[in-house]
């Protein structure tokens, strides 16, 4: 296949369709709304699923009812139309079905703003609905990479029955850059022994995230744990650059980390010894890489487009080893390369053990917002 | 002289074995026995799949020996909708009650409607929310009593009655909506009808169907089950007239 023009929001609808995508269900919301746009369009024309639903939960509620046929299934949405999703994700965790949802983040909280955001870390990577689930969260930096991981999307949500998010902010959404698409495969609906397809020949089945019963409320808890450190295994993923011999550690995912690679590459220009580990998963997050950087490096510097969600990640791996710094732009702003390169600077210049590095960012970024 | 026998009754194969946790003399248990019926009549057991609401009737996936899913609360035709539209060739049913549907599910309810889904739905409407112990519902009646209405539903504060059938009617998607009753068996037979009804317009493919059906609430009414049924004559049928609200043509030939 050949590298095309794509924009991210298109680049990764096409993908899931060519990937043998069933049924789309959607609710426009800005920036995601060319997805459900292009599904409009393509799925039709494939004789394939789509349904505009009434709002966020119906459209999650459709996609509850299609994953429980076995079929391969997708929604997609941005940060307000994802919290309003949250009751029936946390259904699909308990009825462990494979369910894939592309949120393109935008600026928050509340109805915010539709410029590119990472605020919806906490909500996507620690929970968000209720109960005791892990979903799978993946964070595309590149229209490339949105398509590659919309890809792995469905086949990790079907290979652990698990809810799998890929999480993008709204430049990954909106960018338009080369990037190569899968080939066209067949759909093929898999009958997987639990779908409800009708009781033709075997005995009825059911699908649910009831447990009457707390007892075996505990035991399907229980499995549903056993899966996550099955993944937590096997599903770390996460790119290094200039790390070798890098006394600071850059870590930022998706944009922000995208960003920082650019500063990361001018403060090497400067001499100064920097490397940048972006996250590609949230969910399981990369511990065990930082925690090992953390025995090396000399500081840390986390970069994002939120207050520093992320940032505790970092400093539960790194566990106080080094002083872990922190630089954000919030509410729907992109940092710039020298923004991030001041910080490279600064930190690099005198690394600062702080209880809480959110402290003097607020006093820093007074520096920077219009009074 | 060899005796004959001949079988009058049999307990229909759309139901399971299971002892249900309906209250005595609760209505629900007639609701279900005439969707099992007309499943084992119309030969649709196999390919049908239900989906369950949050409510009394939770665990109506435990009663009924077909494939079911349990929804969350008043999303039952959303996800029923997720069932239909990747397996168009299977029987889709949900059964929901009144906060299910009428109050929390109302979105989901009326979109599905009007996308003229080709799902089936039955409506239990008692006027309450029975699961969890009797509380005001969109359908309760002005001045009933409830655990959150306990000096009566006061219309000033509280509001009207929604009248689910006559509201969905108004939908071009929908192709078969009527309201029915089980107070006596006259009605239970006419409700059995408009079930069957229900069914063939989804067989057929003529759009979206809806049976609500005015149930008695016993223990949360305060009532024995004789003045339960007795009491949704007096009050229910008055205020959630029995009727035909929307037939398709195409369903003239089947009309209950």
């Amino acid at each position: 296949m050949a590298r095309e023009l794509l924009k991210g929001n298109e680049a990764m609808a096409e993908a899931a369709i060519r990937v043998g995508l069933e049924a789309y269900f959607g609710y426009p919301i800005t920036p995601q709304t060319e997805i459900l746009e292009w599904m409009a369009r393509r799925m039709p024309e494939l004789g394939r699923v789509f349904v505009q639903a009434e709002s966020e939960l119906g459209a999650v509620n459709m996609v509850y009812g299609a994953a429980c046929t076995g079929a391969r299934v997708m929604s997609s949405s941005s940060s307000p139309g994802v919290s309003l999703m949250m009751e029936g994700l946390s259904y699909i965790a308990g009825t462990e079905l494979p369910v894939v949802l592309i949120d393109i983040m935008r600026g928050g909280p509340g109805l915010g703003n539709i410029a590119p955001s990472q605020g919806d870390y906490n909500q996507m990577v620690h929970g968000g609905g209720h109960g005791d689930y892990h979903p799978i969260v993946l964070a595309p930096a590149t229209v490339q990479e949105a398509v590659d991981l919309t890809v792995l999307a469905f086949d990790l949500a079907e290979k652990y029955r698990n809810l799998v998010f890929v999480v993008a902010d709204g430049n990954v959404g909106q960018i338009m850059e080369p990037a190569e698409l899968p080939a066209m495969r067949e759909v093929k609906r898999a009958s997987p022994e639990w779908a409800l397809t009708g009781t033709a020949g075997r005995e009825k089945r059911f699908l649910s995230s009831i447990y009457i019963d707390p007892v075996y409320e505990e035991v399907t808890n229980k499995r549903l744990q056993e899966r996550w450190l099955e993944i937590q295994k096997n599903e770390v993923r996460f790119r290094e650059y200039y790390l070798e011999d890098a006394d600071l550690v850059v870590v930022g995912f998706g944009t922000a980390g995208r960003i920082a690679l650019s500063a990361v590459r001018s403060a090497r220009a400067e001499g100064i010894r920097a490397g940048l580990l972006r996250p590609v998963a949230l969910s399981p997050y990369p511990y065990a890489a930082i925690e090992e950087l953390a025995k090396r490096a000399k500081a840390f510097l986390v970069v994002e487009m939120n207050a520093g969600q992320m940032l505790e990640d970092v400093q539960r791996a790194v566990a106080g080893r080094v002083p872990v710094d922190f630089y954000g732009r919030m509410g729907g702003m992109v940092p710039f390369p020298d923004e991030i390169l001041d910080e490279i600077r600064r930190v690099a210049r005198e690394p600062r053990a702080q209880a809480d590095p959110r402290v003097n960012w607020l006093k820093r970024l007074e520096k920077v917002l219009p009074h | 002289m060899a005796a004959t026998e001949q079988l009058v009754y049999e307990r229909p194969h759309s139901l399971s074995e299971t002892p249900n946790t309906y209250c005595p003399g609760c209505t629900h248990g007639v609701a279900h026995h005439l969707i099992a019926e007309v499943l084992d009549e119309l030969n649709l057991r196999e390919r049908t799949i239900g989906v369950a609401p949050v409510g009394c009737s939770v665990f109506a996936y435990n009663y009924f020996n077909m494939d079911f899913a349990e929804a969350a609360h008043g999303r039952a035709p959303a996800m029923a909708t997720g069932i239909k539209r990747l397996q168009p060739d299977r029987i889709v049913f949900t059964y929901q009650g009144d906060g299910d549907l009428a109050s929390i599910g109302m979105g989901e309810i009326v979109h599905a409607a009007g996308r003229g889904e080709l799902i089936t739905v039955i409506f239990i409407n008692n006027t309450n929310y029975g699961m969890t112990g009797g509380q005001m519902a969109p359908t309760t009646l002005p001045g009933q009593k409830t655990t959150s209405s306990p000096y009566g539903r006061d219309v000033e504060t509280a509001g009207f009655p929604i009248h689910v059938a006559e509201l969905l009617a108004t939908l071009e998607g929908a192709a078969y909506v009527v309201r029915r009753s089980l107070h006596d068996p006259k009605n239970i037979r006419l409700a059995k009808k408009a079930v069957r009804t229900a069914f063939e317009a989804q067989v057929r493919g003529l759009g979206f169907s809806m049976v609500e059906l005015l149930s008695t609430c016993p223990t949360n009414w305060g009532l024995t089950p004789l003045e339960a049924l007795k009491w949704l004559e007096q009050n229910m049928l008055p205020a959630y007239p029995l009727g035909d609200y929307k037939v398709a043509p195409a369903l003239a030939d089947a009309r209950a």
